[in-house]
């Protein structure tokens, strides 16, 4: 079976994707939110690059690159919030850092 | 009817007339401007402007008495000019203006000089004499102008200055309250003045006196009543007639010669000018000259009725010139010749009235502002002067021949008995009456005050007499008063033909002869008087009067107070508060709870912002598959 049916890629890139919104929303550790939401946007790539492939051109490969960049230069600006936020409260738990709100 | 109404246009000495304006408004500004730099010389400014204005009046008459036509007229500027409206700063200089022009300013030199000697110890001096000088322009405009806007304009002056000038000592508060009602009851009938100018204008597109005058013969009698009665209301109100009379004895708490310039000898008579003046509206209408004549007849019983039982001497002659005012009213009312009875009624009236309002004011200079007859007597043998000319202006009020109330009046009488039918016997015996019981109370007034015994409170002990400054103007009052009557019967209704029409070739019908009502008039003024001195010789005024129900509503004012107090300002003050009710909780509630919900919506709202990452993300996360529900829904409803 070499020919592997691109809808199976679509559906691991579904559960990837649950298993990061899952994470997102369950989770209270900022790094690992941080994780799962990589996990997110490496699903959609999966999915992009997935359709790529069914429509025989190459428009989902070049998106895919665009979240790539925007998920490094999202990643660089992100980690460094996470860390000052730990250097002050000596925790990276998200629930803890809520004083922005009513 | 009329013939076409027409004024030349003015020129050479005459186009100056506007100074009898303007010299008075100029001494006005400068003693308000100069404020108290002007307070050691500002009273003679006052005087010397409006002498110069009578000095110029008499030019002025000389010079109109030489021309043909008898009337010049004069336009300074555009005043006011809207679409189609076009009003000019325009003066009408006729015989009519020059008789009041000299009434003005003759009698208002007498008066400011009065007030030189009167108003000596009062710190406000200066601002008497500014006002008293605005008073004399606004006067003057208001006579001089030559078209409805200019009168009206003069007409407010006159009632800003009234109203300042009554309330001249403010920090009485009877004062202030009396300048209040003067100028709030005023306003109800400038307002009827002011609504008869825009029907003039709707009606006729023109405010001036000769389009006015021309034009009335084309608009339809009901129009010319509802002008007329709107004419008449604001007669009412500046005149203190029924309906709008109780304002005028209450303006009696201004200084005294105040109340003779403004409260008897000029201002009050402005209705009198204005029914006058425009004589071609009033004469258009039966139904209107009835309902001025029964103004002016229920006014002049209504006031000697009131002044038989007040005891403050300014107070019964306020009563006094609403009461004679009366006659002028039942005058004009009249038509035909009577117009110009009225008018030298109100000359004659002009100077006796002052004469006894300035002679009641001596009397309270030397007796320590005492204005009750009650604590006066005996005045005679200590203010020789005041006596004599008060006696003098008492014997031509109650129409003594040959004094000058007597021509005056007399004809009044006479011509309201040559009305038609039952109201010739109405309307003669109401003036007739009214002429018996004007006898009975001012005699009543001036033996309580002159003769019998010795009334008065004890920190008087040495009455004493006025100044020259003041009685030289009651001597030059008193004078006119006998004067004047016999020479303006004879003159001055022909002076004033070709403003109010030559009526001297009419046969006079009346319902009792001539001679016989002049019998009846000086009879029942011989009585009347007659009963006030044995009445009122003994000093028993001080005694418990009997005081029945006539008397109680006499000195109620017939409860002409209660009556406004109940009708107008009781519903009046109930209204405003529920107005002031509803805008509190009404509209301002409609506002404020709009507000109140938006306010509480938003801070229940604003719960949604918890702080917490993961309900953002949900958020967010439940508006993607909403979008992406929605997306499908579309795409498979279409392939469906």
């Amino acid at each position: 079976m070499n020919a592997t049916n691109p809808e199976w890629y679509l559906i691991l890139a579904a559960v990837l994707f649950t298993i990061g919104a899952v994470g997102v929303l369950i989770r209270r550790n900022a790094i690992v939110l941080f994780m799962c939401i990589e996990l997110m946007l490496n699903a959609a790539n999966l999915a992009l690059v997935t359709f790529s492939r069914i429509n025989g051109n190459l428009d989902g490969q070049i998106m895919a690159f665009f979240v790539m960049v925007v998920a490094a230069a999202e990643v660089v600006v992100g980690l460094a919030i996470i860390m000052s936020i730990f250097r002050t409260r000596r925790s990276a738990s998200v629930d803890e850092a809520n004083l922005l709100k009513y | 009817m009329h013939e076409t109404v027409e004024y030349a246009a003015a020129d050479g000495f005459l186009s100056t007339v506007w100074l009898l304006v303007a010299i008075p408004l100029a001494s006005a500004a400068i003693l308000l401007l100069l404020g108290k730099r002007a307070d050691k010389w500002g009273h003679w400014l006052g005087v010397g402007s409006i002498a110069v204005s009578f000095v110029l009046g008499l030019a002025y008459f000389f010079q109109l008495r030489g021309l043909d036509n008898k009337s010049v007229e004069l336009t300074l500027f555009d005043y006011i000019q809207v679409g189609s409206l076009h009003v000019d700063f325009g003066l009408l200089f006729d015989p009519l203006s020059a008789v009041f022009v000299l009434l003005i300013t003759g009698v208002g030199s007498l008066i400011h000089l009065y007030a030189v000697g009167y108003m000596d110890h009062d710190p406000g001096r200066r601002k008497f004499f500014a006002y008293f000088n605005l008073f004399a322009a606004a006067m003057l405009l208001l006579v001089l102008g030559n078209n409805f806007v200019m009168l009206y304009f003069g007409w407010e002056g006159v009632g800003l200055a009234s109203y300042l000038l009554i309330a001249f000592w403010y920090e009485r508060p009877a004062a202030a309250t009396a300048g209040k009602k003067a100028f709030l009851m005023n306003r109800v009938g400038d307002a009827g003045f002011a609504i008869a100018i825009f029907l003039m204008f709707q009606q006729l597109g023109s405010v001036n006196y000769a389009d006015v005058f021309n034009g009335v013969g084309s608009l339809s009698s009901g129009v010319v009543l509802v002008m007329g009665l709107l004419l008449l209301l604001g007669a009412t109100g500046k005149s203190g007639q029924f309906p709008l009379q109780a304002w005028l004895p209450d303006a009696m708490e201004g200084p005294t010669p105040v109340s003779a310039l403004i409260h008897a000898a000029t201002m009050v008579t402005a209705g009198v000018y204005l029914i006058a003046r425009s004589n071609p509206i009033f004469s258009a209408n039966l139904t209107l000259q009835t309902v001025v004549v029964s103004v002016g007849a229920l006014t002049l019983l209504i006031g000697a009725i009131i002044g038989c039982a007040k005891d403050d001497i300014k107070r019964v002659l306020a009563w006094s010139t609403v009461s004679q005012i009366g006659y002028m009213f039942l005058g004009v009312g009249l038509g035909g010749g009577a117009y110009a009875l009225a008018i030298i009624h109100l000359l004659a009236h002009g100077f006796f009235k002052a004469g006894l309002f300035l002679g009641a004011g001596s009397v309270m200079h030397g007796m320590n502002d005492q204005t009750d007859i009650r604590r006066f007597g005996g005045l005679w043998r200590y203010m020789r002067v005041t006596w004599a000319t008060f006696g003098l202006a008492w014997l031509a009020i109650i129409g003594i021949p040959p004094l000058s109330g007597y021509f005056t009046k007399e004809p009044i009488i006479a011509a309201a008995f040559e009305r038609d039918g039952w109201t010739a016997w109405l309307f003669g015996m109401a003036a007739l009456l009214g002429a018996a019981i004007t006898a009975f109370y001012m005699t009543r007034l001036f033996v309580l005050t002159f003769h019998g015994p010795k009334r008065w409170t004890e920190d008087i002990e040495h009455p004493h007499e006025s100044p020259a400054i003041m009685t030289a103007p009651l001597v030059l009052l008193a004078v006119g008063s006998v004067a004047a009557g016999w020479l303006m019967s004879t003159s001055v209704v022909d002076w004033l033909t070709p403003v109010l029409g030559d009526h001297s070739g009419e046969e006079a019908h009346g319902v009792i002869s001539h001679g016989l009502i002049t019998a009846l008039s000086i009879v029942v003024t011989v009585l009347g008087a007659g009963l006030g001195y044995a009445l009122y010789r003994g000093g028993t005024a001080m005694q418990e009067q009997p005081a029945g129900p006539i008397v109680t509503a006499a000195r109620r004012n017939l409860y002409a107070d209660a009556f406004n107090e109940a009708v107008f300002e009781k519903p009046g003050i109930f209204l405003t508060r529920a107005l002031v009710f509803l805008d509190n909780r009404g509209i301002d509630g409609l506002v404020n709870g709009l507000a109140a919900a938006v306010g509480g919506g938003s801070s229940r709202l604003r719960r949604l912002q918890t702080g917490f990452v993961r309900s953002y993300a949900m958020s967010m996360l439940t508006g993607a598959l909403l979008v992406v529900a929605a997306f499908l829904a579309l795409q498979l409803g279409w392939l469906a």
